[in-house]
């Protein structure tokens, strides 16, 4: 009896440990909310997590919070409004409910949301979006140039509206250079599936595809290992994934920059300049982009896909963004 | 020597000790974890010890306990009658499924009415989804855990698909059904919520869940139906012989079990969730099940008390990033936990060696 009682002192004492830290108050708060893809899933809650840890550790004080579950987002958001954050940042449209309850119920608290624009009128919520299907377009032109077979693949991770733009972008692109190119499309209905992924890319290599693109997080992953295995191109998405991944078959990226946005919209509210309502990460302003690793690509292909891009910017070419503007693409229904 | 002897017979003897004792263990290793990682243990415990600080945080991890403690009395209830509920997961899931689908096509009718209806409907689902399994079990001899893991998945995928039906699916951009109608939510009043200061998805499923606590301690404990499906659990061949039913009890316990298990899904819907996500992954409140009903023994009161403690772990470890320790701590120190009372066996051994050398002495 002694020996549990010593135990449990002993248990008391390692609580009494228990120190709330003080914390300096002049710092800015940045809180994030994962949706349930966890911060390392080598998509955007692991962009928008790297661009807030690049914040100057000085003036910034960032912390993340994942989410187990789909009921976990509110709980998330409100435990980092009892801590005071200065800025809550929400990460993915699955959020979107959770944050318009929170940011009406506390119009005083500041939010952003990457990649939803539900709260767009809200006085208090800044929607960070991306023209993600420039840059899908930008490496569609890639894939449509690469490919030998006349065969290319896309891979989805789940059909919404803002998951569609980067199919459309992708077989727009593809369709400019190689128009009679079959398109293999699949839709794999989850993002972190990735032996699913991984067959679902060999089946497509079978049918004979060559170059395959992705746009379905941990699911896609498992395709650019297949590619890699089979010896055909990928092309990533998000983040430079021929260093994330480290794979050699990887030809290029369609890069989303979340961690530039991030980065802005914090350092607005530390200027105090915080504006409300969507702020959209395209070409133009770099927010989008097709991904520094570009040396396997063909030069006269590059020039191409640099000219293309000069064009968007200009306005002279507009990419389309939903499924009824591009009848080839087919996972929409 | 004799001290030591006396403490592990104390722990063996004791299983409510003995549990207390596997959950210090399970801190302890966490805190060694912590060490070697070069993190604060001060912090990290002293932000679950803060999770239970307040009113707010209280009722915030009260309702994170509903679902795991409804989910740890399906498994227990399994476990008690010989069955290995591990399909706890998927009937959760096509019970959530049966309550949403109800709580948003029937949202015009009365609380009074569509809130049984939704509880009903999710033990149905639930119901159904182990009896399929056990009609495999009873009828062609398959391995029920073999199905059930199986069951999962398909309970899984029918979920995400009914998802997407359009008289379901969300009408904004989420990948989720639409929110199930207020009608046929549990939550507690507003004017309660901020007179009392709770979190503002505070519901009164815990007291359905405490309901169910007692309702399933007094059909194993007081009921000849209990004694019929313990009688099965224990040695079916006995049973059989005695003139039981032992199909019909395989059946009976799987039928109860997932039915536990579906009305832990509307309680996790109608109290907290408001919608049903397309999941990417299993969501786990099936497995944490398992994980509960081993903590409380598959005593229903050992549940109730292990499943508000993995809902205070839960809530709390899910805030444990703010004192920059990695949320993994709380699947350590739940290992630590559940693999120390998995191997109670060794205390048991000990305390033997302690009673036959103390009857040697007495010779």
């Amino acid at each position: 009896m002694k020996k549990i009682l010593a135990l449990a002192l002993a248990l008391c004492m390692i609580f009494a440990l228990c120190t709330v830290s003080a914390f300096a108050d002049d710092k800015i708060k940045i809180g994030m909310v994962t949706d349930v893809g966890g911060v390392n899933d080598k998509s955007f809650n692991q962009g928008s997590w790297e661009g807030l840890q690049a914040l100057d550790p000085e003036v910034f004080e960032v912390n993340y919070l994942e989410s187990k579950t789909d009921a976990d987002y509110q709980t998330n958001i409100n435990t980092f409004i009892d801590e005071e954050y200065d800025l809550i940042i929400c990460v993915g449209y699955m959020l979107a409910n959770a944050t318009l309850e929170a940011a009406e119920a506390n119009p005083d608290q500041k939010f952003a949301i990457v990649d939803d624009a539900t709260c767009a009128e809200l006085p208090n919520v800044a929607c960070l979006l991306f023209a993600q299907e420039q840059a899908s377009y930008l490496v569609g032109l890639v894939a449509g140039s690469v490919t030998e077979s006349n065969t290319v693949g896309y891979i989805q991770g789940m059909v919404s509206d803002s998951m569609n733009q980067f199919g459309v972008g992708y077989i727009y692109g593809v369709q400019e250079v190689c128009p009679d190119a079959t398109i293999l499309q699949y839709n794999a209905n989850s993002f972190t599936d990735i032996a699913g992924g991984a067959t679902a890319a060999k089946d497509m290599i079978t049918k004979g595809a060559d170059v395959i693109y992705h746009a379905a997080g941990g699911t896609g992953n498992g395709a650019m290992n297949a590619c890699d295995e089979e010896g055909i191109w990928g092309i990533g998405v998000d983040k430079d994934q021929a260093v994330e991944l480290g794979l050699d078959c990887i030809i290029t990226s369609a890069m989303k920059r979340v961690d530039i946005a991030v980065q802005d919209i914090s350092k607005a509210v530390a200027a105090g300049e915080f504006e409300a309502g969507v702020h959209l990460g395209n070409l133009e302003n770099g927010g989008v982009d097709i991904a520094p690793t570009r040396d396997q690509i063909p030069a006269d292909v590059l020039e191409y896909v640099e000219t293309a891009k000069a064009k968007v910017i200009a306005g002279e070419i507009v990419v389309p963004t939903t499924a009824e503007e591009c009848p080839t693409f087919t996972l929409a229904e | 020597m004799e001290k030591k002897k006396n403490l592990t017979t104390i722990i063996s003897e004791n299983r409510f000790i003995h549990t207390i004792f596997c959950v210090i263990l399970g801190f302890l290793v966490g805190a060694i974890f912590l060490v070697v990682m070069g993190l604060d243990v001060g912090a990290a415990y002293g932000r679950l010890l803060k999770s239970l600080s307040n009113i707010k945080n209280i009722s915030y991890v009260i309702v994170y306990s509903i679902p795991y403690i409804v989910t740890g009395l399906s498994v227990a209830f399994s476990f008690k009658t010989g069955v290995f509920n591990i399909g706890a997961e998927g009937q959760f899931v096509v019970g959530s499924m049966a309550a949403a689908v109800v709580g948003i096509l029937f949202g015009h009718l009365p609380k009074i009415v569509l809130i049984p209806l939704c509880f009903m409907a999710a033990m149905c689902a639930g119901a159904l989804w182990g009896i399929i399994v056990g009609v495999l079990k009873t009828k062609w001899g398959i391995n029920e855990v073999l199905s059930m893991i199986m069951f999962n998945w398909i309970a899984f995928y029918l979920s995400n698909f009914i998802a997407g039906i359009p008289a379901i699916h969300s009408d904004g951009s989420a990948e989720a059904t639409k929110n199930i109608a207020d009608n046929a939510r549990t939550l507690l009043s507003e004017d309660l919520i901020k007179e009392w200061g709770l979190c503002n998805t505070a519901n009164w499923g815990i007291i359905v869940a405490i309901i169910a606590t007692v309702l399933i301690w007094f059909i194993i404990d007081k009921t000849t139906l209990g004694y019929r499906l313990k009688a099965v659990g224990a040695n079916k061949f006995a049973a059989e012989y005695g003139g039981i039913n032992v199909n019909g009890s395989i059946l009976t316990a799987l039928a109860i079990s997932g039915a536990l298990a579906g009305l832990a899904g509307s309680l996790q819907l109608m109290g907290m969730g408001n919608r049903i996500s397309v999941f990417s992954s299993q969501e786990g409140f099936g497995f944490a099940g398992i994980v509960v009903a081993l903590m409380g023994c598959s005593n229903p009161f050992g549940v109730l008390a292990a499943g508000v403690f993995y809902g205070w772990l839960t809530y709390g470890g899910s805030k444990l990033n703010l004192e920059q320790v990695p949320t993994q701590l709380i699947n350590v120190i739940v290992g630590t936990v559940v693999f120390f009372i998995a191997i109670s066996v060794i205390f048991k051994y000990l305390g033997n060696i302690k009673k036959s050398s103390k009857g040697k002495k007495g010779e």
